[in-house]
């Protein structure tokens, strides 16, 4: 005997616990299982990149703070070396190391922020989320402690960094280093080797390698994947060919690997960042820069590896104060273009799951 | 009699009201007042103890979570739930405006009733009932089973996907989880040879030893289904917050959601209470510790249970609605069988030999434990959950 029956289609969003924002996810239902996923975007757009064309390359730096508002270190640097690259701008060793120490400290922040975030919408009642928060707090203390900020920093500047880090930063960071390795065994045996969390992930929303290289995404869900592509690597700026870090892989492209490569990156950070603080030189962290700051005519990309994937700016000069074309290569907007590949024909509680595990930031995907 | 035994026994109260109500009243109206002073009774145990569950959880939650917990409104935060009841009362209920008006205006209270209908065959202590039906766990059984109806009302009713979907699930997971829990019981009801809620307390008592000794296996399918008709964490597929909003109760705000939140407090404390009573030998204690009143013994053990519920809504995620399905009809009904055939058998060997001769016991719940280990093992790896559906 068949029933006829309807698809069920219902709104995910943009009001909803576990879209992390305001992004709407228009799902179409058998029963449980999913048929379909149309993706809507653009509730958190503020026209950034128009706004920037109108301002000049110093004012246009806070603007960054506001994309992925969870990693405004990493963006920060991702702007202030296109624009060291349009206008050909020296930056100082130590400012270089610094720069390391800041992007890869936001690296461990967003990453705790996205795992916790993860597990919460595994159903797990707010606890890990709680534990990611406290170790993130303790980045958050350190940046407070740098420039004031605990949110959007605007710290990095043209041409080197705001100003120097304070005497009693090195300390702090020490002791946080030490505790670290620690704190990531502790989350690692609490929920890593739980059978429900396992069974949760593995095998949930699988990204084959070559359907996550054709789409283009980057960062830890390409590298769940099973890619080993890091910008730090393959293309290194700043100082980070300077040290000795792995690229951790995962080898089936579930949310599992994505969770895993997660909290592996947070180890190899920590690594970077040891390194970082024992060669960082002595010297000034700003170079001499104009103050209204004319770059000549030409164009300049500029990416870095941000917590989230490849962050780039493009931008093309024609030799006024303000950008003539302001892009951004936002990591999470195109980290979500295989999102219908990864959902169709997984239930609606593993929607909730893949959606987790891509860890997007809604201020970067609409801008 | 002085007022220690009056406070020992709270069923010596009512005997002496029964007493005093017969000089004055035709039978049916001592009746009614009896019934009334055995209602009043359970109010006044439950009302605190509701709020008391909903202060524990959210500081227990608080501290497992490395942050305080509510600690403004009185000491230690105490009157949180006072706070929390009045904001409720003021709240507007609102009603949507597609829903089924009388379904909507139902469902709150058809969920609330059957869990207070619980509370009539508890036995707080010898004589402590305020019903000591002869088919008691009978009556909870199916009085519990109603919620799945309620649930169901509430979300068809609310006109709205999400609660559709969740009171799908619900349905789905209340009727399957009904089954092992039933014959997990049945290996209880088995060894007492009754289903009267006081006969099974006394006879643990009378052999001196907890049915969990001899029923390690029951206990676990038991806990874990009637965890699972809680819709507490790893269960909660029927209101997945990160999944499905809210579940059945989406729609709902002020009294008529709180009505829903308290059932569920209603329920988790009943379900404490029944583990107790099962499994834990109800009011009974220590010989050396007797001292202190029965009834104290039952809610002390009741509120171990709650903390219990409250550890596991800390710690774990929540499973997927294929796997919560799949471990209750390949883990749980398996098991729950298995251990059914083990308890007839014992109860054969029980009746056969004088229970007098010290070996049997002790006997039992050295084979019953081995048992319970390795076939909870073995099943486990038969049956992994990941390997349920790949």
């Amino acid at each position: 005997m068949s029933f006829k029956t309807e698809p069920l289609v219902v709104n995910f969003g943009p009001q909803h616990p576990s879209t992390h924002g305001v992004f709407r996810m228009i799902v179409s239902l058998d029963g449980e299982v999913i048929t379909d996923v149309e993706p809507v975007m653009g509730y958190l757009h503020r026209g950034v990149e128009k706004l920037a064309e109108e301002r000049t390359y110093l004012q246009n730096i806070p603007f960054t703070d506001r994309l992925d508002y969870l990693a405004s270190m990493s963006n920060n640097l991702a702007y202030v070396l296109a624009v060291e690259k349009l206008a050909n701008i020296p930056v100082s060793p130590r400012a270089q190391y610094l720069r390391v120490i800041m992007a890869e400290l936001q690296r461990i922040a967003s990453h705790a922020m996205a795992v916790g975030s993860f597990l919460n919408d595994a159903g797990a009642f707010f606890t890990p989320l709680m534990y990611m928060f406290r170790e993130r707090e303790k980045v958050l203390d350190l940046f407070e402690m740098t420039c004031g900020q605990r949110l959007t920093y605007n710290y990095m500047r043209v041409g080197g960094l705001s100003h120097d880090i304070p005497p009693e930063f090195l300390p702090a960071l020490g002791k946080f280093l030490d505790d670290m390795p620690g704190f990531i065994d502790e989350y690692e045996q609490l929920l890593s080797e739980n059978e429900i969390l396992l069974a949760r992930t593995k095998g949930v929303g699988i990204l084959p390698p070559q359907l996550a290289i054709n789409a283009s995404v980057s960062g830890p869900i390409l590298r769940g994947s099973g890619v080993k592509w890091d910008l730090r690597k393959a293309d290194p700026y700043c100082v980070y060919d300077r040290f000795d870090f792995d690229i951790p892989v995962g080898k089936a492209g579930d949310s599992y690997d994505r969770f895993w490569v997660r909290l592996q990156e947070m180890r190899q950070s920590v690594r970077i960042i040891q390194q970082a603080v024992a060669q960082l030189p002595q010297g000034e962290v700003r170079s001499q820069v104009p103050a209204t700051l004319r770059p000549q005519a030409g164009e300049a990309y500029a990416h870095i590896e941000a917590p989230k994937g490849e962050l780039g700016f493009y931008l093309v000069s024609d030799g006024s104060v303000a950008p003539y074309r302001f892009k951004i290569r936002s990591p999470s907007f195109i980290n979500l273009t295989p999102l219908r590949e990864m959902m169709v024909g997984y239930k609606v509680a593993d929607a909730v799951i893949i959606l987790g595990s891509l860890d997007i930031v809604l201020g970067e995907v609409d801008r | 009699m002085n007022l220690w035994d009056y406070i020992y026994n709270l069923a010596n109260i009512r005997d002496r009201i029964t007493d005093w109500a017969n000089g004055l009243f035709v039978g049916w109206v001592v009746y009614l007042l009896i019934a009334l002073v055995g209602i009043v009774a359970i109010l006044i145990f439950l009302v605190p103890s509701l709020m008391a569950f909903i202060w524990i959880e959210r500081r227990l939650v608080g501290r497992f979570q490395v942050r305080y917990g509510p600690n403004r409104v009185g000491p230690f935060g105490i009157l949180q739930p006072v706070a929390d009841a009045l904001k409720v009362l003021a709240k507007e209920a609102l009603t949507p405006a597609d829903a089924d008006k009388w379904v909507f205006w139902l469902a709150p209270v058809a969920i609330f009733v059957p869990a207070l209908l619980v509370y009539a065959v508890l036995p707080f202590g010898p004589r402590m009932s305020f019903a000591d039906l002869n088919i008691g766990i009978l009556y909870v059984v199916a009085i519990s089973s109603l919620s799945a109806i309620s649930v169901f009302m509430a979300g068809w009713s609310s006109n709205n996907k999400f609660s559709l979907l969740g009171a799908m699930r619900a349905v789905a997971q209340m009727v399957s989880y009904e089954v092992p829990m039933v014959l997990s019981i049945l290996g209880v009801i088995m060894l007492a040879g009754s289903l009267q809620m006081s006969h099974i307390v006394q006879e643990q008592l009378d052999r001196n030893v907890w049915f969990i000794l001899i029923q390690p296996l029951g206990f676990m399918v038991y806990f874990i289904s009637a965890v699972a008709e809680l819709n507490r964490t790893p269960t909660d597929i029927m209101e997945a917050e990160s999944e499905i909003v809210a579940g059945y109760h989406t729609e709902y705000s002020g009294m008529k959601f709180s009505l829903f939140y308290l059932a569920e407090y209603t329920n988790a404390l009943a379900v404490s209470a029944i583990i107790s009573t099962l499994f834990f030998g109800g009011w009974g204690t220590a010989p050396i510790l007797d001292k202190l009143p029965p009834w104290l013994w039952f809610i002390a053990k009741i509120y171990f249970f709650f903390a219990i519920l409250v550890w596991m809504r800390g710690t774990l995620p929540r499973l997927r609605i294929d796997q919560l399905m799949g471990f209750a009809w390949k883990f749980l009904l398996p098991l729950a069988l298995i251990n059914l055939f083990v308890t007839g058998a014992e109860v054969l060997v029980w009746e056969e030999y004088d229970l007098a001769a010290g070996w049997i016991i002790p006997s039992m719940v050295i084979i019953n434990f081995a048992l319970a280990g390795i076939l909870i093992v073995a099943w486990t790896k038969l049956f992994q959950l990941r390997r349920a559906w790949a």
